[in-house]
């Protein structure tokens, strides 16, 4: 059985309605175990102080407003190539949880800024990046909101997010070549591990599991909503169309 | 979703089809899916594309231009000439300099179905062509169709609800108007 | 391609087209940047390139809307799409009519804009260059958000926020290349980026603009 058969609506809402709540709670149970651990159980770093803790939702969140937007490219390009309905449909569901991450990462950010840098905002290349990654979204979900008919909401959207994703990557150049800034390089991510103390390694990757697994729940959740929402639009379209024609 | 199903016609040169049938039955979509404007649910298509000419209820008149420039429009796009003929055919000889915002529907409308002798298109798809035209107007609109287009081999596929006095075959869509249950459309896939 | 273009061109030089209003705009915001942050030379100067490059942008932004919607309301836009031209060369010569309509008096008149802003001297021909290679790229992406909001009520405040966005990275080079110009520093490394953008958009946008106009046209 290929795994295109997923992309039947009925069948991809049978098959995940079930694991949707399981989802849930997991990621829930994750996530208290890796923030729990992460605030409380962790050492405080010698220059950072205790404001190193709110890492913990800063980079998993920035980690998933990336993802999401990767993965509505990926839905739209699906969605174009193949028609699947459930694929543009998921990219729907993605974009306002991509948004939210985005917004947490900005947030988080700023609040772990403050202290550090003593302001809440610069204009550093990687906040000017997730802050122009935030309009993106913003526009993408307004062009969903704004075009009555699904199919050519769906198309519109995936062209604007393939062509979005060629600028949102030409802006992350252009905005680093425009500044740089005082940001944490990459001392935080997977590539430099050997940078950041296993101690603060272990919950963090804890942190960023409860995250994907929340994203991926979430997505699960909303797409099934879509779904039903359009079974309920086409039937009610097909009883309208029942009724005799008024010559 | 599925408007019409198992609709099927060919024409030859020279022959005109009229459609029939009460608003919002699909003749406005079959013409638009014929000109290549939309894509068919099913089903194919032969022989329009690149032959066919679409003229929708709407003219595309810019008021900005003159009758002349409009028509000449065309013809550059259409990388054909003007023909001379033209402002005779459509009674437009005594607006040539005319801005088109300043004419009447009537006069609009015969500039915009001047397009139609402009481009030189063999396969001509024409929806609602005689609204606002008065009776004359009309007869002289179908005296075209008949001498200058289907005596030349041309095909003509139109939807009206006049008679245009062209004793073309007529085809009522209604007996192919989509049912509820019909299969086919991005509705489908959901229920 | 250039019938349509002409008839663009003219259109928009005829009463009602709104030619000049773009310039207009641009020349509005200029004026009114003193009276925000005040009269001194040396603030004037130094905010000067990254200014106009901002009130162009907006003022290229300003007639987007006009590129399709027209087209659309009165029913050519079915009409040029069953004409001979394809969709990806109508996209091109409407984004080259807005471009010749707005962007290019834009390029004419900044250097005039740079002198009540004390734009120094040394600094106007990379500003010039720097708009003259970055405005097409704005009328590409523009085309390409107009494209997306064809018929849409309230089109133009989404498209513009479609639009925005988009243009960052053509902003960035832009302004630093003329803020690099001004402060005498070598600027020919933005300056071939954004020329590398406009190429780009010039190459592979008219045909997201047709995908787009063959959705909307349905």
């Amino acid at each position: 059985m290929s795994i295109w058969s997923y992309a039947n609506p009925r069948k991809f809402l049978e098959t995940t309605a079930p694991w949707v709540p399981w989802l849930m709670w997991l990621s829930a149970a994750v996530l208290a175990v890796g923030l729990v651990w992460g605030f409380f159980f962790t050492p405080e770093a010698e220059r950072f102080g205790s404001s190193v803790k709110i890492i913990y939702l800063h980079v998993p969140s920035a980690l998933m407003a990336i993802n999401a937007w990767l993965m509505m490219l990926v839905a739209s390009l699906i969605w174009l190539v193949r028609r699947h309905h459930v694929s543009a449909l998921a990219a729907r569901a993605a974009a306002p949880i991509g948004m939210v991450m985005t917004l947490i990462a900005l947030v988080t950010g700023a609040i772990w800024g403050q202290p550090m840098w003593g302001t809440w905002w610069a204009w550093d290349p990687r906040l000017t990046s997730f802050l122009i990654l935030f309009l993106f979204y913003l526009g993408y979900i307004a062009l969903w909101a704004a075009i009555p008919d699904p199919d050519s909401a769906a198309d519109l959207t995936s062209v604007l997010c393939l062509v979005g994703s060629v600028f949102a990557i030409l802006s992350r150049y252009a905005v680093n070549f425009w500044n740089q800034g005082l940001h944490q390089g990459a001392s935080l991510s997977l590539d430099s591990q050997e940078n950041v103390a296993d101690v603060f390694w272990l919950p963090l990757l804890v942190c960023m599991a409860g995250f994907v697994l929340l994203f991926v729940s979430l997505v699960l959740l909303r797409t099934g909503t879509e779904i039903r929402a359009r079974r309920i639009a086409a039937m009610r379209a097909r009883a309208r169309r029942a009724e005799p024609v008024r010559a | 979703m599925p408007v019409l199903t198992g609709v099927s016609f060919r024409l030859a040169p020279g022959q005109g089809l009229v459609l029939r049938g009460a608003n919002g039955i699909g003749k406005t979509t079959l013409l638009r899916t014929i000109a290549g404007l939309q894509p068919q649910l099913s089903g194919s298509i032969e022989g329009a594309g690149e032959r066919a000419g679409y003229a929708s209820h709407a003219d595309g008149i810019k008021p900005a231009l003159t009758v002349t420039e409009t028509l000449q429009f065309w013809a550059d796009l259409y990388r054909s000439t003007l023909p001379e003929e033209v402002f005779d055919l459509f009674d437009l000889a005594d607006l040539r300099d005319r801005s088109a915002g300043t004419l009447s529907a009537g006069q609009g409308r015969r500039l915009g179905l001047a397009r139609l002798a402009v481009i030189s298109r063999e396969v001509l798809l024409l929806d609602e062509p005689t609204v606002s035209l008065d009776a004359f107007s009309v007869k002289r609109f179908a005296s075209f169709l008949r001498d200058h287009h289907l005596a030349r081999g041309g095909i003509a596929v139109i939807a009206t609800h006049i008679d245009l006095g062209l004793d073309l075959p007529e085809m009522d869509l209604t007996p192919y108007r989509a049912a509820p249950e019909a299969r086919g459309g991005s509705d489908e896939a959901f229920l | 391609m250039r019938a349509l273009l002409a008839r663009d061109l003219r259109l928009a030089v005829r009463a009602g087209g709104g030619f000049g209003l773009g310039l207009a705009f641009f020349l509005i915001v200029v004026v009114l940047v003193p009276f925000g942050v005040g009269p001194e030379t040396a603030i004037l100067a130094r905010i000067a390139p990254g200014i106009l490059w901002v009130a162009a942008l907006l003022a290229a932004l300003l007639s987007l809307d006009r590129i399709f919607a027209l087209d659309h309301e009165d029913g050519s836009l079915p009409l040029l799409a069953t004409a001979p031209l394809p969709l990806e060369m109508l996209a091109l010569a409407k984004a080259l009519a807005h471009w010749i309509t707005t962007g290019l008096p834009l390029v004419v008149a900044a250097p005039l804009l740079g002198v009540l802003l004390h734009l120094p001297g040394a600094a106007m021909p990379w500003l010039l260059v720097s708009l003259a290679l970055g405005t097409p790229a704005l009328s590409l992406i523009g085309t390409f958000g107009a494209a997306l909001t064809v018929g849409l009520r309230r089109g133009g405040l989404l498209m513009s926020l479609i639009v925005l966005p988009l243009y960052v990275p053509v902003l960035i080079f832009g302004a630093e290349a003329a803020r690099r110009g001004a402060e005498g520093l070598p600027a020919a490394t933005p300056l071939l980026l954004l020329a590398g953008i406009a190429l780009g958009c010039a190459a592979l946008l008219p045909f997201a603009t047709a995908a787009a106009l063959r959705v909307t046209l349905r």
